[in-house]
């Protein structure tokens, strides 16, 4: 019934002595491998990483391209005394376009916002504005018509002036958002590739297979931070290469100091990552928690707009934020061409971020 | 470790006891599982098979008892008895993105010195399916594989938790196959299944469990022979009919009777006398018959007999 040999040596006798390992077979390079060959077969996260920020900056590049400034229009009442005077001062005048309007129709249009400025001429070669002062062009167009109107009644400029006017690089809007698009491709990759990859598994009860052999748990876990820091060479790469070589955005200051801020940023969204992906045990769990995470940070974090229009009493703890630190580091050393000394405290920050997510989520973790 | 005294055991457990909330998954249970031997853990849905085996491979705690396992505990030497065990659990998802190959891979990088993933591709006979991804790969090549994920490590031990469970019959066998081979090498292998045919054909001694519980041990053959029984005959009534079970068991040569849906199952002694003498106090109580059948009696029977419900059943 029972056979009591000794389990045989390791090893079956018809199996060839084992092959000499490379380095190919060490866990830690098939593990990062796995992690490299499961994102490059997803088609989906090839294109969310690579494909879309590429779009969406191409797209906000003609959006937002500097066009020449625009006319403003605005109206001024027929039919009564000094119309026609007014119409011919205003009339060619740079920057306007001149309505000559009855009365009636003259303040729909104001109401609607067809016209920014109405001129009302009152006799006597006096004229009445009215406009809405909340609306910035139609202040300027008031003030354009007024001088108009001035100098056609016959002021002379006590000022000569000339004017040359310029567009910088590195004061555009596409300036200001492809660092900032670095660093929300950044955030965004770092935490969903981890989230999605550790609680997919989970979810399947592939972690727990995991751990049923003698795989070391920190080198799984290190296999994402690794394939991450591959993932981000591909990622600036295309950003930085569409910013700098298509767009013209500059690279003012140290190209490997934004290297380094990236590269931090990236650790420090992993261990959000981590945390994010530590109990959830389905997926639309995890992705509902990465973007509670990830959403304020996209609105405040200076993506899309400067976080300098936020009120001054949240701005300490917008400030904290990873991604506005990440955002605003590169910024400073893209655009400005800031040294280390000028953005330590991001880097601190990221460094703080990395070094309270990553032993908090080691804590938290739940391998099944 | 002297061989007279007690032989060494592959698996040790003793008292084991897992709850979860107001289930006793594993209530009080003892097993011992010899080197070399193929042991079956037999038993319905929810029997606690599944928690049993993952205890003993050290993923789930008990709450009460002790587990040994190749002379070692979980608690002092996880990392080195995680190297001579293979493990297939019950439901395992691998990556479906990666390759047959490239799963092998990495599991064997796993392991201090595992065999080569040729050699287990040929084991498990997926040689054609090897650059083939998982996702492409049919549920019993996918079973197969996760066996072969088992295997890579080269394991003295091989926990295998219900590997055949919704095969055709051609891949449980191919399995099977496979299993023997491992067993010809010397080697323990601890499986559970419910289905008796496969325990009848690959354990050499089968633990049938029931509510956590053992409530029978020992080789198929002794387990079968303990009903006492050589034939079971089945058989149902015409028009819905009903017959008392007193009547049946007071039948010549019948052991036991129960009846499920309609349907009654009689262990007998010698059927060459059992089945007149049944025939002849149906036609006396006026019924008919609409079926019967014999069969020689299986570990089903023997479920059946012990706790009067089937195995399917759970
Ligand atoms: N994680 C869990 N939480 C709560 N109850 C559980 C858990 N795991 C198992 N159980 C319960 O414990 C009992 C035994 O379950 P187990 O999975 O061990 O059965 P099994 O014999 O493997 O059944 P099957 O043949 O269906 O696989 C069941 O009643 C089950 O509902
Ligand atoms: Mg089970």
């Amino acid at each position: 019934m029972t056979d009591v040999t000794h389990a045989p040596s390791r090893g079956m006798a018809a199996s060839p002595p084992p092959a000499p390992r490379g380095w190919r077979d060490r866990s830690i390079v098939q593990l990062t491998l796995v992690r490299l060959r499961e994102f490059f077969r997803e088609p989906e996260a090839v294109f969310w990483t690579f494909g879309f920020p590429i779009v969406l900056a191409g797209g906000l590049a003609v959006a937002f391209r500097n066009k020449p400034a625009e006319a403003v229009p605005i109206g001024v009442v027929t039919g009564v005394a000094g119309s026609d005077r007014a119409v011919n001062s205003l009339k060619g005048t740079a920057g306007l376009v001149v309505d000559v309007l009855s009365l009636d129709s003259a303040e729909r249009a104001l109401r609607t916002g067809a016209i920014a400025v109405l001129v009302v001429p009152k006799g006597d070669g006096a004229v009445e504005y009215r406009f809405d002062k909340e609306r910035a062009e139609a202040r300027t167009a008031r003030l354009i018509a007024d001088q108009a109107l001035q100098h056609g009644a016959g002021t002379v400029d006590a000022v000569k002036s000339t004017e040359l006017t310029l567009t910088e690089p590195g004061s555009r809007y596409i300036d200001f958002f492809i660092p900032g698009l670095l660093g929300m491709n950044l955030m965004g990759s770092s935490v969903w590739s981890i989230a999605f990859g550790v609680v997919n598994a989970r979810s399947k009860k592939l972690l727990k297979r995991l751990t049923a052999t003698p795989m070391s748990r920190a080198e799984y876990l290190l296999s994402f931070v690794l394939a991450r820091l591959m993932f981000l060479a591909f990622e600036m790469a295309a950003i930085l290469g569409l910013g700098v070589f298509v767009l013209g955005v500059p690279i003012r200051g140290s190209f490997a100091l934004v290297v380094g801020i990236a590269l931090l940023a990236s650790f420090a969204f992993s261990g959000i990552g981590l945390l994010v992906a530590s109990r959830a045990k389905t997926v639309e769990a995890a992705s509902g928690l990465a973007n509670l995470v990830l959403f304020p940070m996209w609105i405040f974090s200076g993506v899309f707009f400067a976080s300098t229009r936020f009120p001054d009493v949240i701005r300490p703890v917008i400030k904290a934020l990873p991604l506005t630190a990440t955002n605003d580091a590169l910024r400073a050393v893209m655009l400005q061409g800031a040294g280390l000394g000028a953005v330590w405290s991001q880097l601190a920050i990221l460094t703080v971020w990395l070094v309270v997510a990553f032993p908090l989520a080691l804590r938290l973790f739940r391998w099944r | 470790m002297s061989p007279v005294a007690s032989p060494p055991r592959a698996l040790e457990v003793r008292g084991l006891v897992k709850r979860y909330g107001s289930v006793t998954a594993v209530d009080g249970l003892d097993l011992e599982i010899f080197p070399g031997e193929c042991f079956g853990l037999l038993g319905p849905n929810g029997a606690g098979k599944t928690t049993t085996i993952e205890i003993c491979e050290g993923l789930t705690p008990p709450d009460a008892g002790e587990v040994t396992v190749l002379g070692r505990r979980w608690d002092r030497e996880e990392r080195a008895l995680r190297e001579r065990l293979g493990i297939a659990l019950q439901e395992t998802q691998l990556s479906d993105k990666l390759s047959v190959e490239e799963t092998l891979e990495l599991f064997r990088s796993f392991y201090s010195e595992p065999r080569s993933v040729d050699e287990v591709i040929d084991l498990v006979s997926l040689g054609e399916k090897r650059t083939a991804r998982v996702v492409q790969l049919s549920g019993g090549q996918k079973q197969r594989l996760a066996v072969a994920c088992a295997l890579v490590g080269n394991p003295e031990l091989l926990f295998l938790d219900e590997p055949t469970t919704g095969l055709d019959p051609q891949s449980r066998r191919q399995l099977w196959e496979m299993i023997e081979q491992f067993k010809a090498t010397g080697r323990t292998v601890l499986l559970t299944t419910h289905y008796m045919d496969e325990a009848e054909r690959l354990a050499d001694r089968v633990a049938i469990v029931d509510h956590g519980k053992v409530i029978a041990l020992g080789t198929p053959q002794q387990l079968i022979a303990s009903l006492g029984a050589e034939h079971v005959v089945a058989f149902s009534l015409a028009h819905d009919a009903s017959v008392s079970l007193e009547t049946l068991r007071a039948v010549e040569g019948v052991r036991s009777a129960r009846v499920d849906a309609g349907t009654y199952e009689l262990a007998v002694t010698a059927v060459h006398h059992a089945l007149p003498a049944l025939l002849g106090t149906l036609e006396r109580s006026g019924l008919a018959l609409a079926a019967l059948s014999t069969h020689s009696p299986t570990l089903e029977d023997v479920f059946v007999s012990l706790t009067g419900r089937a195995l399917r059943e759970g």
